[in-house]
């Protein structure tokens, strides 16, 4: 187990190191810079700004004094808001982002699991039909409209939550449920897939020959292995679902990292893309060491190799 | 002697979008206590679907028992509602079935799993059910048996998850073992050894046996009693001895010939020719004679079912003139 990690953080840190390097390369590849801006910039500003930010050093010194800030944990001031730092506008939206992707994981479990354990069990009855047939409205519906949907009802209807914002404690409730429902459901359709495979499997039928009893059967006997491919899933569908949704903060209005991940790149803002990449790349590379070790965990298999 | 399971004109049929598949058509047959009675014939002749409808576990939808009766204890095993089901399955009714590898949950310590009839049948607390699986592990020759608990089924070999089937069947001391082919998926010499553990234990524990197999050599080694199935029906039944001495129906005498010890060095390998019937589609008569000779199929039942008649005391065989050999008397 300790080298399996060892490996595994060996492993994570290439990666993290790869898609900085990467990035950093790749942004200055594209047209215009930091300082294009539509309005023509007197060139003495401008090259004051370029001389700031050293755009003016060769690409490899730019490229090895970066890395030397990443490595000291100092992620460069933003080039698009002036006066401002990374980690500050870091440590401001992905809080938020966080608390809602995390939330709405939790909306996605509490629904899709049961629904989708149900559906397998019972398949071909109104059990199975019922929530599947609402799964794949979840799935076929986008979030702009699922959102708006339930602000009109909570918000506007009801009068029971803020339409938009982030101002309340309750503020979290109608994104992470909006999001929750859509992943839900894919959730739920994977599950009943994981299930119903299991349960055909031979040593479900052994397990009932033992006169284990139904219910038994399905948790003691069937979920594990069903669930393999709902926590295969759920690694990368928490890093995307953490780091903010574009979509969701602009229906929600909230101050979340998925417009930073926008607007960086429209204002070719060199240091914030970096910084925003490198964050998505750690979270990625840590959630999806969580979800080995919980398959590991699940499965013997894995756990001895 | 007493019968320990009493099986009256069962029938089972699937309901499936190709038609009824009559898997199993008023299949009768008993078995008393501490007899070892075998079931032979060709995959798809309704072995399995015989002994898993007697503990409730086919599909349903699509199986469906369409009829009969299952005596065991004093009740009917084919109208116990499902909770008084469960009780039986794996206390007093035990099965092994045919693939070890995938009959083990890949998932679960072989402990938790072998132990897990003692715990929910006899109400037994985990320490007290553990060291019992120890002890039931060594009965089956499995060596370390206390590391072995701990260990995973992908640890086992074939063999070796086999003989845990076998313990975790036997762990609760059933009146009745339904083995259904269980040597069939493994290595031949493991088979032999497999078999051999069957037979001792079966032995030492005075245990009834259902014996599931396609081999008629196997039914040879272990069987006290033969009961050979084509296309859902028996077509004949008979102590071992007399089976082999003197069997009578045209798809015995069939399978005998295709046993390769039974027969002349230098031979080539008998088979029977064609295949068994669509089981949804058979024919209205005897439903071997489309793999009877010309001369045979002339004689074979082409308007009803021929029906099972006791030839000689206690060897029945399917009463159709093409197939019966020597004439059918009484
Ligand atoms: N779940 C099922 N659905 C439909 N038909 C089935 C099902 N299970 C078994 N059958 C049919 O029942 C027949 C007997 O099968 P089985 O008892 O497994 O044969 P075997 O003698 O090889 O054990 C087969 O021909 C098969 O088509
Ligand atoms: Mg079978």
């Amino acid at each position: 187990m300790l080298r399996f990690t060892l490996n595994r953080l060996a492993q994570s840190i290439a990666v993290v190191f790869l898609v900085f390097t990467i990035t950093f390369f790749m942004i200055r590849l594209t047209d215009g810079d930091p300082f294009a801006s539509p309005k023509a910039m007197p060139p003495d500003v401008r090259k004051v700004l370029v001389e700031r930010y050293g755009l003016d050093k060769p690409l490899p010194v730019q490229y090895f004094t970066t890395m030397g800030s990443y490595l000291k944990g100092d992620l460069l001031p933003s080039m698009s808001y002036q006066g401002m730092w990374n980690t500050k506008i870091i440590k401001d939206a992905f809080p938020i982002s966080l608390i809602i992707g995390v939330a709405a994981l939790g909306v996605a479990l509490a629904l899709g699991l049961p629904a989708g354990i149900i559906a397998a069990v019972k398949k071909n009855t109104w059990l199975d039909f019922g929530p599947m047939s609402l799964a794949l409205i979840g799935i076929c519906l986008p979030t702009f409209v699922m959102g708006p949907l339930l602000i009109m009802l909570f918000g506007l209807k009801w009068r029971l939550l803020n339409v938009a914002g982030w101002f309340e404690k309750t503020d979290w409730i109608l994104p992470a449920v909006t999001m929750g429902l859509i992943y839900g459901a894919y959730i739920a359709r994977m599950t009943r897939g994981g299930m119903l495979e299991v349960l055909n499997q031979d040593y479900i039928r052994t397990a009932r020959a033992k006169g284990v009893p139904g219910w038994k059967v399905v948790m003691g006997h069937a979920l594990r292995g069903g669930l393999l491919p709902v926590v295969a899933f759920l690694g990368p569908a928490l890093a995307g679902i953490t780091t903010g949704s574009f979509i969701i903060e602009k229906i929600f209005n909230l101050p979340g990292l998925g417009q930073h991940f926008v607007s960086s790149v429209f204002n070719r803002d060199y240091s914030l893309i970096l910084a925003l990449v490198v964050l998505y790349a750690a979270v990625l590379v840590v959630v999806n060491f969580l979800t080995d070790i919980l398959i590991a965990w699940l499965n013997p298999k894995v756990r001895l190799s | 002697m007493s019968a320990v399971l009493d099986v009256k004109d069962l029938q089972v049929s699937f309901h499936t979008r190709n038609g009824v598949v009559r898997a199993v058509d008023k299949v009768s047959l008993k078995v008393e206590a501490g007899q070892t009675v075998g079931i032979v014939g060709e995959s798809g002749s309704g072995k399995s679907v015989t002994c898993y409808s007697l503990l409730g576990l086919i599909p349903s939808p699509p199986g469906k028992i369409e009829g009969g009766s299952a005596m065991f204890g004093g009740m009917d095993l084919l109208k116990l509602p499902e909770k008084e089901l469960q009780k039986v399955r794996g206390s007093r009714i035990s099965m092994i079935f045919q693939d070890p590898m995938t009959s083990l949950n890949p998932f679960l310590k072989i402990g938790t799993q072998l132990v897990e009839p003692l715990r929910l049948h006899k109400g037994m607390d985990k320490a007290a059910a553990w060291k019992q699986g120890i002890e039931a592990l060594k009965e089956v020759g499995i060596p370390e048996a206390a590391t072995r608990m701990d260990q995973y089924p992908h640890e086992f070999s074939g063999g070796m998850r086999q003989r845990v089937m076998i313990a975790m069947a036997l762990i609760t001391r059933p009146e009745l073992l339904i083995a259904d082919e269980p040597t069939t998926a493994l290595d031949v010499t493991i088979q032999q050894q497999v078999l051999d553990l069957i037979k001792d234990l079966q032995k030492r524990l005075g245990i009834a046996v259902v014996f599931i197999t396609h081999d008629l050599a196997v039914v040879h080694e272990v069987c006290d009693v033969v009961n050979v199935m084509y296309a859902g029906r028996l077509v004949e039944s008979a102590p071992a001895a007399e089976l082999f001495a003197h069997p009578r129906h045209a798809y015995t005498r069939a399978l005998m010939r295709s046993i390769p010890a039974l027969q002349k060095k230098g031979e080539p390998l008998y088979t029977i020719p064609g295949l068994p019937p669509d089981l949804s589609h058979l024919p209205a008569g005897c439903s071997f004679r489309p793999r009877q000779t010309p001369d045979r199929q002339l004689l074979c039942l082409r308007d009803q079912r021929p029906p099972l008649v006791e030839v000689s005391p206690g060897h029945w065989a399917q009463a159709c003139p093409g197939c019966v050999e020597g004439g059918i008397l009484s």
